[in-house]
C-alpha cells in the first residue's frame, strides 16, 4: 500500500516550539484545500484481504490515461468502518460513497465521476431491504447513526503520513496541554470527561493516572525510566478489531495520546504491547514512530519544553492472556506471559517494578479529543456513569458488518437493527453475544438495553473490548458457550487450577452435552463449577472465563434442557444430535445429492427417490446444501425419529414447480 | 506493622506478612498444597483461598500471595471459600488420584465425591519441583511448558538438561509423585479410608501413624476394615 503512497510522506522539518507546530497544522491544512478532488481508498486489513491493492493499482493507470494524475489526490488510508462493503472508496468533496469495487471499475470511476461528475448508480451502497440508494456517504444509514468522534479521523489521514495528521490539527491536543496546562490540570481535564477504560473493566482513566503520578520511584540500571506507560494492543477477542483499525487506520492518535498520558503522568518511556498477528498495525505504528521522532514530537526536550518521551513497539506472540495487563508487563519483561497476583497495582508497582499505566488503544485514541474538546464537553455525550463513544465490532450474522462508534447509552436494538441493518437471510436475531470470552449474550428480548458499563454487566455479559457478535435463529447457544470454553482453555495461562482445570472440564461437560450423552445433573453441574472458576481465579481471564457458560444458561436453559432431556438441537447445529433425510414426496430424482455424498451413503438412482443410509451418514450436510432449493427435498431433522423412506428404486412422484 | 482482621478479630504482623502466614502464626489452619517452606509463593493450587474486604464486597484470593495491608479483613472458613477450595481438590484428585498428598487433603475437609472422569496424571501443575530445581537450587532444569489444558512440566526440548545434577530436589518436594496412595476405590478416584476409620485417624495422627506410607488403616485387608467398623457399631 505503501508504493502509492510513500511520495507524500515526506517529514516536514523539524519542530522546536508549539508555535512552530500551529504554523505548520494552518499551512498544510491550506495545503490540502488545494487538491480540489481527492480519492479516498479504504485499504486496512480487510480491504486488503477484499483486494483493494489490486483496485488502488487500476486507479493510479485509470488516472494517468485519462491525464489525471496529480491532479486528483488519490488517499490510501486504514479501515473506514464499513468492513462489508470493501474495498470501498469516498469522493471528495462531495463524499461520494463508492462500494464492493473492483478493478474494473476504476476506469469507469474516473471516466464518469471524475470527469463528467456523474454518479454511478450500480456503486452505490443500495439496501437490501428497501432498495434504496444513497450516494453520500453520511447519508448512508449505518453511517448516518454513529458519532465518530475517535473512528472519524480514519479516512482523513493517510496512516504512514504525519503531515496529514497535522493538517488535520494533529498533536495540537498535546501542544495545548504542553504550553498551557500543567500535568494535574490534564489529569483533571480527563477525569472531568468521566472517560473509563476501553479495553473491558471500565476503570476511571484520570482515577488511574493520578495513582500512577503519586506513586514515587526513580530510576535504576535494571530500569532507565521512572515511570513506564503502556498502550495495550494486544486484543485478542474472537471477532473484535477495533483496536487493529486503529493503529493500522491513524496511528499518531494514538501516540498522541500516550504523549499526553506520559506527559501528564510524568513517565519517560511508553511501550505500545502489539499482537504479531497484526502485521500492518506493526508497519505503520513502526512508520509513525519514526515520523514523530524526526520531527521532534517524540524524543528529548520536546518542543523545547524539557519534557521527553519515547515509544517503543513490543510484539506479543499471540497469547489472548497478555491481554491482562500483569501478563502483558511480563511479556515485556521477557518473562511468561503469566498474571500475577494485584496488589499491588501496576500504578504502584509494574513494569520493571516502576509505576506503570497502562490503557487500551481507543482509551490512549480518546484521550487528544478529550484534551481537545475539553473533558466537560465530551462528558455531555454518553450516559449517566458511561461517557462519550465506543467503537464496536460488528460482526457475525448482521447485514452490515463492520466498525461502528456510537455514543455510550444507545440500544442494542438501535445499533444491530438501525446500524447493523439486521439480521441477513430474513432470520430474527437471536442474542448478541459481547465482550468476546469474557463477556456473555444478550438475548433478543433485552435487545433495548442501554450500551453502558453497568447495564452490560448486570444483564450478565461485559463491555470487553467491544466485540459484538450478533447471532441468529440458526445458533446453537450450547454450541457457542463450548466454542468459548475451548478458545479458553486453550488460551489459559494454566497457572491457576481454577481457570486451567476450570474450563477444561466445563468443556468436557459441554462437549457431552452438544453430543447428546448429557444428563441430568450436569446441568446443576456445569453452575456449580462456573461460579467457582469464576470466585477461585486469580486474574480477569479467569474471573470472567465462566462468563459464557452462566450467561447461556441464564437465558438459554431450555436449549440446554432440550439438549439433555430430549436429546434435540433446537438450531439444528449439533452434528450428533441432527439427522439428514430426504422427503420422498419431494425428491425428484437429479443424482444431485449421491454424486456430491463423499461416502456413498445416499443410495438410488436417477429418476427414482434417493434415500441416505443413516447408519453411514457423516452428517456433513453436503446434501443439503446441493438439493436444488426449488425442491428442498433434504431435510434436517432434530430430536425426532427418521421417517421411513420409500423402497430403493421407486420412481419419482414428478412436481409441477 | 499492619494491622488488620483476621476472622473478626483485631491481629498485627509484621510488614510484608502474607495472610497464609500470618494465618499459621495466629494458628488457623489453612489447606495448601502448591506453598512450600523456603520457597516462592507461587498461589497456583487455588488450595488457600480466603475471602477479603468488606461484607458484602468480599472476594477469594490466595492467601499465600496476598500481602496484608492495614485494614484488611479476612475470613479464612467461610462458606464460599471453604466450597471453593473442596472444588479445587476434586479437580485435582480427577488429574492425579494416586496423589496421597490429595486423597488426605481431601479425607480431611471432607470431599467425598469426584464428578469428573480420572485423568491419571502424575502431576497437578503445583510448580513446587520448578520452584525448587530453580530458586534453591539455582538449576532451572526443568519449566513449565504450553498453556492452558496442554500445561506441562519438562526438560527443555523434552531432552536431558544439560544443568540438572539429578538432585532429586524436585521429586523430593513433589506432592503427587512422592508417595503414592494405596487409596482410590473400583468405582471412585477417592480413597477416604482414613474418613471411615475409627477412631478417626486423622484426630489422632501420630498414633496411627497416618503419615507413614502405606497408611495404616488402608493397609488392613477390607475384610479386616469391615469387621473393626462392625465391633464398633455392635
Amino acid at each position: 500500500m505503501t508504493q502509492w503512497s510513500s511520495e507524500r510522506h515526506k517529514v516536514e522539518q523539524r519542530i522546536k516550539t508549539v508555535k512552530q507546530l500551529s504554523a505548520l497544522s494552518k499551512k498544510l491544512a491550506a495545503q490540502r484545500k488545494q487538491t480540489r478532488q481527492m480519492v479516498i481508498v479504504s485499504s486496512g486489513t480487510c480491504g486488503q484481504a477484499r483486494g483493494s491493492e489490486d483496485f488502488i493499482a487500476a486507479l493510479h493507470k485509470a488516472l494517468k490515461r485519462h491525464k489525471l494524475a496529480g491532479k486528483v489526490g488519490v488517499r490510501v488510508t486504514g479501515c473506514i468502518g464499513f468492513c462489508e462493503t470493501e474495498p470501498n472508496l469516498v469522493l471528495q468533496p462531495k463524499g461520494i460513497f463508492y462500494q464492493k469495487l473492483k478493478p474494473e471499475d476504476a476506469e469507469e470511476i474516473v471516466r464518469e465521476t471524475l470527469l463528467r461528475g456523474k454518479v454511478i448508480d450500480r456503486l452505490l451502497y443500495t439496501d437490501p431491504k428497501s432498495g434504496k440508494r444513497w450516494a453520500r456517504m453520511e447519508d448512508i444509514p449505518f453511517y448516518a447513526k454513529q458519532l465518530r468522534l475517535v473512528s472519524g479521523s480514519n479516512p482523513e489521514v493517510d496512516p504512514t503520513s504525519i503531515t496529514d495528521y497535522i493538517a488535520r490539527g494533529g498533536y495540537g491536543a498535546f501542544a495545548k496541554a504542553l504550553a498551557g496546562m500543567k500535568p494535574e490540570k490534564v489529569i483533571d481535564e480527563v477525569k472531568k470527561s468521566g472517560l473509563r477504560g476501553r479495553g473491558g473493566a471500565g476503570f476511571p482513566t484520570g482515577l488511574k493516572w493520578e495513582t500512577c503520578r503519586k506513586a514515587q520511584a526513580k530510576a535504576t540500571s535494571a530500569s532507565p525510566a521512572e515511570k513506564y506507560i503502556i498502550c495495550n494492543a494486544d486484543e485478542g477477542d474472537p471477532g473484535a478489531y477495533m483496536d487493529r483499525s486503529l493503529l493500522e487506520g491513524n496511528p499518531h492518535a494514538i501516540i498522541e495520546g500516550m504523549t499526553i498520558g506520559a506527559y501528564a503522568i510524568g513517565a519517560n518511556l511508553g511501550y505500545i504491547y502489539v499482537r504479531s498477528e497484526y502485521p500492518l498495525a506493526v508497519k505503520n505504528i513502526g512508520i509513525a514512530l519514526k515520523q514523530a521522532r524526526q520531527m521532534g514530537l517524540l524524543g528529548k526536550n520536546i518542543m523545547g519544553s524539557g519534557f521527553s518521551f519515547d515509544i517503543e513497539i513490543a510484539r506479543g506472540a499471540g497469547a489472548f492472556v497478555c491481554g491482562e495487563e500483569t501478563a502483558l508487563m511480563a511479556s515485556i519483561e521477557g518473562k511468561p506471559g503469566i498474571p500475577r497476583q494485584r496488589p499491588p497495582f501496576p500504578a504502584e508497582k509494574g513494569l520493571f517494578g516502576k509505576p506503570t499505566n497502562i490503557n487500551n488503544v481507543e482509551t490512549w485514541a480518546t484521550v487528544p479529543v478529550i484534551v481537545k474538546m475539553g473533558g466537560a464537553k465530551f462528558a455531555d455525550i454518553g450516559t449517566r456513569t458511561s461517557k462519550g463513544t465506543k467503537i464496536f465490532s460488528l460482526v457475525g450474522k448482521v447485514r452490515n458488518t463492520g466498525l461502528v462508534e456510537v455514543p455510550m447509552g444507545m440500544t442494542l436494538k438501535e445499533i444491530v437493527e438501525d446500524i447493523g441493518g439486521g439480521v441477513a437471510g430474513g432470520q430474527a436475531v437471536k442474542a448478541v453475544q459481547i465482550g468476546g470470552p469474557s463477556g456473555g449474550l444478550i438475548p433478543k428480548k433485552l435487545l433495548n438495553l442501554p450500551v453502558d458499563y453497568e447495564s452490560l454487566s448486570q444483564a450478565g455479559a461485559m463491555m470487553g473490548s467491544g466485540g459484538m457478535i450478533v447471532t441468529d435463529e440458526g445458533t446453537c447457544m450450547v454450541d457457542v458457550a463450548k466454542y468459548f470454553m475451548n478458545f479458553l482453555r486453550d488460551e489459559s495461562c494454566g497457572k491457576c487450577t481454577s481457570c486451567r482445570e476450570g474450563t477444561l472440564r466445563l468443556w468436557e461437560i459441554l462437549d457431552r452435552i452438544v453430543q447428546g450423552k448429557g444428563t441430568k445433573e450436569d446441568l446443576p453441574l456445569l453452575e456449580e463449577l462456573a461460579a467457582v472458576v469464576k470466585d477461585a481465579s486469580m486474574c480477569g481471564l479467569g474471573q470472567t472465563a465462566a462468563n459464557p457458560v452462566l450467561s447461556t444458561l441464564r437465558y438459554f436453559r431450555d436449549e440446554y434442557l432440550a439438549h439433555i432431556e430430549d436429546k434435540r438441537c433446537p438450531a439444528k447445529v449439533c452434528k450428533e444430535l441432527v439427522n439428514y433425510y430426504i422427503d420422498p414426496a419431494k425428491c425428484q430424482g437429479c443424482n444431485l445429492c449421491a454424486k456430491n455424498c463423499s461416502v456413498n451413503a445416499i443410495a438410488g438412482k436417477p429418476k427414482t427417490v434417493y434415500v441416505i443410509d443413516q447408519a453411514k451418514c457423516t452428517k456433513c450436510g453436503v446434501c443439503l446444501s446441493v438439493c436444488p432449493q426449488k425442491w428442498a427435498a433434504v431435510v434436517k431433522l432434530s430430536g425426532e425419529p427418521v421417517p421411513k423412506s420409500v423402497k430403493p428404486g421407486t420412481p419419482v412422484r414428478r412436481s409441477e414447480r | 506493622m499492619k494491622k488488620f482482621q483476621l476472622n473478626g478479630v483485631e491481629v498485627q504482623v509484621e510488614d510484608g506478612t502474607t495472610v497464609l502466614e500470618a494465618c499459621k502464626f495466629y494458628g488457623i489452619e489453612i489447606p495448601t498444597l502448591c506453598d512450600y517452606e523456603g520457597l516462592a509463593p507461587y498461589g497456583g493450587c487455588r488450595m488457600c483461598l480466603v475471602e477479603v474486604g468488606e461484607k458484602g464486597k468480599t472476594r477469594l484470593v490466595s492467601s499465600c500471595t496476598y500481602q496484608v495491608l492495614d485494614g484488611l479483613k479476612v475470613w479464612t472458613n467461610t462458606k464460599r471459600a471453604v466450597k471453593a477450595r473442596n472444588v479445587m481438590l476434586e479437580l485435582m484428585i480427577a488429574m492425579c488420584p494416586s496423589s496421597k498428598t490429595l486423597q488426605d487433603l481431601a479425607s480431611k475437609w471432607g470431599v467425598t465425591k469426584v464428578r469428573f472422569a480420572p485423568q491419571n496424571l502424575d502431576c497437578v501443575l503445583c510448580g513446587r519441583c520448578v520452584r525448587m530445581c530453580k530458586e534453591e537450587m539455582q538449576s532451572g532444569a526443568i519449566g513449565f511448558v504450553e498453556r492452558g489444558y496442554k500445561k506441562r512440566i519438562t526438560t527443555p526440548f523434552d531432552k536431558k538438561s544439560d544443568v540438572c545434577r539429578t538432585c532429586g530436589g524436585c521429586i523430593y518436594v513433589c506432592p503427587a509423585c512422592q508417595s503414592r496412595c494405596q487409596g482410590p476405590q473400583e468405582k471412585s478416584v477417592l480413597c477416604n479410608a482414613c474418613l471411615a476409620c475409627e477412631p478417626p485417624c486423622l484426630d489422632v495422627f501420630d498414633e496411627m501413624k497416618c503419615y507413614m506410607d502405606p497408611c495404616v488403616w488402608c493397609e488392613k485387608p477390607r475384610a479386616d476394615q469391615a469387621k473393626t467398623s462392625k465391633k464398633k457399631a455392635v
